[in-house]
């Protein structure tokens, strides 16, 4: 344990961390005519129809199976009796899984985004720096993933996932993470560097995933003048 | 209560425009002055909020009409009226791929010129040409679709055969159709009172505004799901690429909030267009929307519009906050003339189910011009009302447009006209007037005249009956200004040298003052017309007059 591992384990998250919050709220407050998924689908649809809800649904998949990998302690599913191996081959199986839909959706959408000059030319900046990081961060994951296949694998409910918690308890548990494979010290650090991304991309369409719509009734009427706009001066960021 | 009609529930008002197909000439004014207006920016190259296609034809987007591929609007499923493209949890499950949008072919690759070929290209045997570019990825193209392709059918039997509301009429008599008639649809949104791009929205950001009824985007909410382009059935909400978000005409309500016509209204050279208040029953329009027979919807649609010169209609209103001036302008209202009173005007497709607020006369001169053709007087009343029930085709094809192919209040609406313009043509001709032909079509010879004053003379006073706005929650008009006048809004620049008002000439003689040209004119002088309201000879209009030195 040294100043490196400090500064990346028990400092980083919390800037990165920062700055995803704190970001978002920014551009929320002045460019919140930004919050769009820039869809490009009017250029190309043969190809978004397969890799667009291909990486969005294995993308959730595997988010969910983060939250279950590294929220739930080792402690509860033992408790509830759930065996070691049915775990780990749950994990790997649906993890594995997902985790493949959404590599192979991403390499259909960058590689229309690529060859379509329609959707080329609607590329921004933003995207050229966020794709390659998004890539980088799904094949750690899944190479992470794969390791678990050798005949004693490293257990990351017993590192990673005590490191992570303890994030939350602002007691970060240094020493859990710097021990962890470099695979698994690689994804959580461009994981991060995704997140500092996060507000300043098109990726804030995430956080707005229209939920409400469900209760919704179908007809809205507002009244004129209502819901004027909050920041006097827009900006286009992203 | 004088008329013994129920107490209306909640009164709500609503600008709604009318158009009078027989004096459209598909000169397309109004979509040029709509564009320039409104879509003439990055992204939204493509997008027309006013279109005029010609009928017969597949419009644009081609075939937009075929909601067995696009699914816009309303379906009932076991009596309750849901949007075609399924509820709300198949929209979220279709949130990443929207399978039922159009792409950019649907509607046309839009380009410009390589102008600049033309004075750089090399010197050669061959004059130079300004080979055209598309405006999306910059690339050559060939230009193989347009806005208004198949506009006085250009684009062939091939493209007039592929519309959609041909294909609903046999085949023998779209043969014959296709010899015989033409005419033109212009076409906006149309404020729908069941909006189903509102209702499939799956962020909220698109409303009905209460006040007036004008459906909108808010563009800070919108996330750019894509789900109103296809849930409207008349495919008005375009997507801009560039901001991404779903942009829609806007019924230029700065414009109406100021009294003032449509950009669209205001430019047709036709003077076809109607604008005013119509007063319905808000209660009613989900009854009326979920009328089982397609057939029934138009005249459900007419039973939600109140009557406002009933005085029970008036006081309900003015309880439910429309202002008084409101009341007065439905009363006087040419729209609500030519909906409800003379029943002249049908709405388009109402079979969507989304109750549509922009209606239309119905043409008449396609069969008196086929009249004529034939060897007939083409305005003697005689054969002008035979005609219009034995050229049994246009009026298949209108009333598949206009009441979900219910020729019945088609013809009436026809035989209205023809009775107009045989009243009239007595009335030119000096002849006797003739009542008969006023009372064979359900009118008093009083009413055709007034009709025939709204219609043919159209004045402008008449036609656009604007109260200026109000703010419901207030209850009492305000003067806010022009909706759009904020920072980096449409039209409000940033302050530039050509832009400000001409600033004061420097004084002669000081150190600072530039070197005056031989015109006398300097730059920071200059005057930009467009914002030059016609009235006064504004400074630096004209270059100043040069003192004895």
């Amino acid at each position: 344990m040294n100043h490196l591992h400090t500064a990346l384990w028990g400092v980083l998250p919390y800037l990165a961390f920062t700055l995803l919050v704190a970001g978002t709220a920014w551009r929320y407050r002045y460019d919140r005519f930004g919050f769009t998924t820039r869809s490009s689908q009017l250029h190309e649809h043969r190809l978004l129809s397969i890799g667009g809800p291909l990486f969005h649904a294995g993308l959730l998949f595997v988010l969910a199976g983060h939250v279950v990998g590294l929220v739930v302690p080792k402690s509860l599913t033992e408790r509830m009796h759930v065996p070691e191996w049915l775990y780990h081959l749950n994990a790997l199986a649906v993890g594995g899984t997902a985790g493949l839909a959404t590599v192979a959706g991403l390499a259909i959408l960058v590689h229309r985004r690529l060859r379509s000059p329609a959707v080329r030319a609607a590329t921004s900046r933003s995207d050229l720096a966020v794709y390659p990081v998004l890539a980088a961060v799904l094949v750690c994951g899944l190479a992470a993933t794969a390791t678990t296949l050798e005949a004693h694998p490293y257990d990351y409910r017993e590192g990673v996932a005590v490191w992570f918690r303890s994030l939350f308890t602002l007691d970060p548990d240094v020493a859990a993470m710097a021990h962890a494979p470099f695979v698994y010290q690689l994804h959580a650090l461009l994981a991060m560097a995704l997140f500092t991304l996060w507000p300043f991309s098109r990726l804030v369409h995430a956080f707005t995933a229209p939920v409400a719509y469900l209760a919704r009734p179908y007809i809205v009427y507002r009244h004129r003048g209502s819901g004027t706009r909050p920041a006097p001066q827009h900006r286009r960021i992203g | 209560m004088p008329r013994g009609e129920a107490t209306p529930g909640r009164v709500m008002a609503q600008v709604a425009m009318v158009m009078n197909l027989d004096k459209c000439i598909g000169c397309h004014t109004c979509s040029v002055t709509c564009k320039q207006t409104w879509t003439n920016r990055t992204g939204t190259e493509y997008a027309w909020f006013n279109n005029v296609e010609t009928r017969p034809g597949q419009g644009y987007p081609r075939r937009y009409e075929d909601q067995d591929r696009w699914r816009g609007g309303w379906e009932l499923k076991r009596g309750r009226l849901v949007p075609r493209s399924g509820g709300r949890a198949r929209r979220l499950a279709r949130l990443f791929a929207n399978p039922e949008l159009p792409t950019l072919d649907d509607y046309y690759e839009p380009w410009t010129y390589d102008y600049a070929n033309l004075t750089q290209a090399p010197l050669g045997d061959d004059l130079p040409t300004a080979p055209p570019r598309s405006q999306i990825d910059g690339r050559a193209m060939a230009i193989s679709a347009g806005p208004n392709w198949d506009d006085d059918l250009g684009g062939g039997p091939g493209h007039t055969a592929a519309d959609p509301v041909l294909e609903k009429i046999s085949d023998q008599v779209r043969l014959e159709y296709e010899q015989a008639f033409m005419f033109y649809l212009p076409r906006i949104c149309e404020h729908c009172l069941n909006p189903s791009c509102v209702a499939v929205c799956p962020s909220g950001a698109m409303y009905k505004r209460i006040e007036d009824g004008i459906v909108l985007v808010d563009q800070d909410r919108c996330r750019g799901w894509r789900m109103c382009v296809s849930g409207c059935p008349y495919k008005k909400v375009y997507f801009n690429h560039a901001t991404g978000k779903a942009e829609k005409c806007t019924l230029c309500y700065p414009r109406i909030e100021a009294g003032e016509p449509t950009v669209c209204s205001e430019t047709c050279v036709g003077r076809l267009r109607y604008l005013g208040v119509i007063l319905y029953d808000a209660d009613r329009v989900g009854e009326a929307a979920s009328v089982e027979d397609e057939q029934g919807l138009y005249e459900a649609q007419l039973g939600c519009f109140l009557d406002p010169a009933d005085p029970g209609v008036a006081r309900a209103a003015e309880e439910a906050g429309i202002p008084h001036d409101w009341v007065t302008a439905a009363r006087e209202s040419p729209v609500h003339a030519l909906i409800s009173r003379y029943r002249v005007a049908l709405p388009l497709h109402p079979e969507y189910r989304t109750m549509p607020m922009v209606w239309y006369v119905p043409p008449l001169s396609p069969v008196v011009d086929a009249l004529t053709r034939t060897g007939h007087d083409g305005e003697a009343p005689e054969s002008l009302f035979g005609a219009i029930d034995t050229l049994r085709i246009p009026l298949a094809y209108l009333a598949e447009l206009f009441t979900a192919g219910d020729t019945e209040p088609v013809e009436a609406a026809l035989c209205r006209l023809a009775a107009m313009r045989t009243t009239m043509r007595r009335v030119n001709l000096g002849q006797e007037p003739d009542p008969d032909i006023a009372r064979s079509v359900g009118m008093t010879e009083e009413e055709i005249h007034a009709m025939y004053r709204l219609l043919a003379l159209a004045k402008y006073e008449e036609r656009y009956v604007i109260p200026t706005s109000y703010t419901a929650e207030h209850g009492s008009p305000v003067d806010t200004g022009c909706s759009l006048e904020e920072a980096g809004g449409p039209g409000m620049y940033d302050p530039d040298g050509f832009h400000t008002a001409p600033a004061a000439p420097p004084a002669p003689g000081t150190a600072t003052a530039p070197a005056t040209d031989p015109s006398g004119a300097s730059l920071a002088g200059r005057l930009n017309l467009l914002n030059w309201d016609g009235r006064g000879r504004p400074d630096g209009l004209f270059p100043r007059q040069e003192g004895p030195a």
